[in-house]
């Protein structure tokens, strides 16, 4: 998993509450067999019309947000089925935030086993982000370690995260990696129970 | 300080342990099949990483495999799924049971087939009805895609230990009723959600009195009541269905084992979080009549009306599965027509389970309306039946016989109940659209599968089972 610190990137703003796991990857696209390639599906009938052709209107669709890595949205973010390949496809299209004033549980977990960073800030907070955003491309400063968001207006915002999850995504380890570090641990439980 | 046989198993397998972080447990058996494993081999792919113990896994295919004119599978992503999974058990060094194998079959009928399964251990599957291997006094649960991959290169998992419950099955159990009346009665009595957070023992004389293949019935659907697993504790059935099992210990090594196996049983005076009882003798053949399996009634009774609940949400819950199902509240069970009869899934498809079936179809002919098909659990299972000519029995009363397989159980492979078509079905899941778009499920034991096969709606097997001769 790739370590997250210093994220700077204009924001993507997705003016949507409730956004569910079924939207971000629709069911068609989970017969796959790889964990990466999910990105080309994300938000898949929000960006396509039914004739495949591009919606012009969706934001994601807006050349200027290229490349952003960081996503903003409205409450309840990721609700719905428990399906992996929603942060998978987030992830793969090339987001390494999202700020949202509430995720749903699991998906928020899921964020963490494959390195995304989510980030909850008020209501407040992230409507002035969304009316900034969609006037013109702002840009966001992320820093986990001093676990602040910057507005590149000067304005600075602190969050919350459980440590356990920041050292994770700090040094970029997965729950595999950080089990590795008990290896010994696991080496000797085996040598006793051979 | 006296132990459930739950907290004996887990506290066995904490690898580590600290305040304020889940438990590191040692997985002793991991099973694996062709749907929720591919990304989790990708990622150790991605990662450079290895199977740690390539030697505690064991995979096969069985949820989209076709059960008829095999080889050949049709759907070109269920093709591409087995194909990927026999790449990656030959990559990683991972023992495998193809489509073709004689040990192929759906994973958890051939974890205790083959002996794999054994009481003490931690089994996991990206599958939630690992909680069928509990049936040996094993803690056994279904686990996603990333604790696959977790479990593939660490062998561990980090778990908060679940809450104990303990439901117990007092008295004895009628003539005519199965161990799949016994747990649709219980998750009908105390509903889907009792058990979540917790794991289950179940006990009491009832369930003593169950052969292995009846215990894996009950633990199967433990899933279904929300429970993390479910177990029965280990006793003489137990040690005796393993004995001689290919991958159980033998000689007198197994002796050896079969000791430290019964010394997990619950100590006396140990206590649970949550303890539920039912009795035996209020049990009758079950039918759901709903969307979820809870929503379910023994055979002489009829569909609740919405006057029977408080609730409005359970009213609505109660409307909306009468819509779903095209029936109407209190309406007899026994006049609901099938078109469709399933006999198979890993709740149900074992050889108890086909001569049951086959005792009641015996002689007769499946009604004119009823496209009924048996799916043995198992090559194993199929070979067995064979021998004994079961096969023969259910073609010449009209059934399809086919390869082994998950089959109509969710309907991933070409076997579909198709929209708006009933089906009488030994599975264990009655989902909205569980086995095709649109089709409408009802749980019941393969007797009482059988039995509607032949006359085209339920009836109550207890009295067609008095004119038969068994
Ligand atoms: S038979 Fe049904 S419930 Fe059992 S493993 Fe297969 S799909 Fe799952």
């Amino acid at each position: 998993m790739e370590p997250i610190n210093k994220i700077e990137s204009v924001l993507t703003p997705l003016d949507k509450n409730n956004v569910d796991t079924d939207q971000i990857i629709s069911k068609e696209f989970l017969k796959r067999i790889e964990r990466t390639g999910f990105g080309k599906y994300l938000f898949y009938h929000w960006r396509f019309n039914a004739d495949g052709t591009k919606n012009e209107d969706f934001v994601m669709n807006d050349p200027r947000f290229d490349g952003s890595t960081i996503l903003v949205a409205h409450e309840n973010f990721g609700c719905g089925s428990s399906r992996e390949h929603a942060p998978w496809a987030i992830l793969d299209y090339g987001f390494r935030v999202v700020i949202a004033p509430s995720f749903a549980d699991i998906f928020y977990n899921n964020c963490f086993k494959n390195g995304i960073l989510p980030i909850t800030l008020s209501v407040a907070e992230i409507d002035e982000f969304l009316r900034k955003g969609k006037e013109a491309p702002y840009t966001l400063t992320v820093s986990l370690e001093d676990q602040t968001v910057a507005g590149e207006d000067g304005s600075v915002y602190d969050f919350d995260i459980d440590p356990y999850y920041k050292k994770m995504l700090l040094n970029g380890w997965d729950e595999i990696s950080l089990t590795f570090q008990y290896e010994d641990k696991i080496s000797e439980y085996e040598q006793k129970h051979a | 300080m006296a132990k459930t046989i739950i907290e004996k198993i887990w506290d066995e397998h904490i690898v580590y342990e600290e305040k304020g972080k889940p438990d590191l447990l040692y997985i002793d058996l991991h099973l694996i099949h062709e749907v929720t494993s591919p990304q989790a081999f990708e990622g150790l792919r991605l990662a450079n990483r290895k199977v740690r113990r390539p030697d505690l896994c064991f995979a096969t295919m069985d949820h989209n495999v076709p059960t008829k004119n095999l080889p050949v599978i049709n759907d070109p992503i269920a093709k591409k799924q087995i194909t990927t999974l026999a790449k990656n058990c030959e990559e990683f060094g991972v023992q495998l049971a193809d489509m073709q194998h004689p040990d192929q079959g759906i994973v958890h009928i051939i974890g205790p087939e083959l002996g794999l399964t054994q009481p003490g251990k931690t089994i996991v599957c990206g599958d939630s009805h690992t909680s069928t291997h509990g049936a040996f006094g094993a803690i056994a649960f279904g686990i996603g895609t990333s604790e696959v991959e977790h479990v593939l290169s660490t062998q561990t998992l980090w778990q908060g230990k679940p809450k104990t419950m303990e439901i117990r099955v007092t008295g004895k159990i009628g003539f005519g009723v199965t161990a799949k009346d016994i747990i649709l009665a219980i998750i009908s009595k105390f509903g889907i959600g009792v058990g979540t957070g917790h794991i289950v023992e179940y006990t009491g004389e009832a369930i003593r009195g169950l052969t292995m293949e009846e215990r894996m019935t009950i633990c199967n659907m433990s899933i279904e009541a929300g429970a993390k697993a479910g177990l029965i504790g280990p006793d003489e059935t137990t040690i005796n269905y393993l004995r001689g099992r290919r991958y159980a210990p033998q000689g007198e090594e197994f002796e050896a084992a079969a000791e430290r196996w019964l010394a997990l049983n619950t100590d006396e005076g140990a206590t649970y979080d949550q303890v539920l009882e039912i009795h035996a003798d209020e049990i009758e053949p079950f039918v759901t009549w709903g969307t979820n399996p809870s929503m379910g009634s023994g055979i002489s009774s009829t569909i609740p009306t919405t006057a029977d609940y408080v609730s409005e949400t359970d009213k609505s819950a109660l409307r909306s599965a009468m819509e779903y199902m095209g029936l109407e509240e209190g309406m007899a069970l026994t006049d609901i027509e099938i078109q469709h009869a399933f006999i198979g899934s890993c709740t149900n498809a074992r050889l108890s389970d086909l001569e049951a079936a086959a005792n009641i179809v015996k002689g007769k002919h499946v009604h004119p309306t009823v496209t009924a098909i048996v799916v043995p659990g198992s090559r194993t299972v199929k070979k067995q039946a064979e021998d004994i000519g079961l096969d023969k029995i259910f073609t010449d009363a009209g059934f399809d016989w086919r390869e082994s397989g998950c089959s109509m159980c969710l309907a991933m492979n070409d076997d579909v109940v198709p929209a708006g078509e009933r089906c009488a079905s030994t599975s264990n899941r009655n989902f909205e659209g569980r086995q095709g778009a649109g089709s409408r499920t009802h749980l019941v034991s393969p007797s009482m599968a059988a039995a509607a096969a032949l006359h085209g709606h339920f009836v109550d097997v207890r009295k067609i089972e008095a004119t038969v001769q068994i």
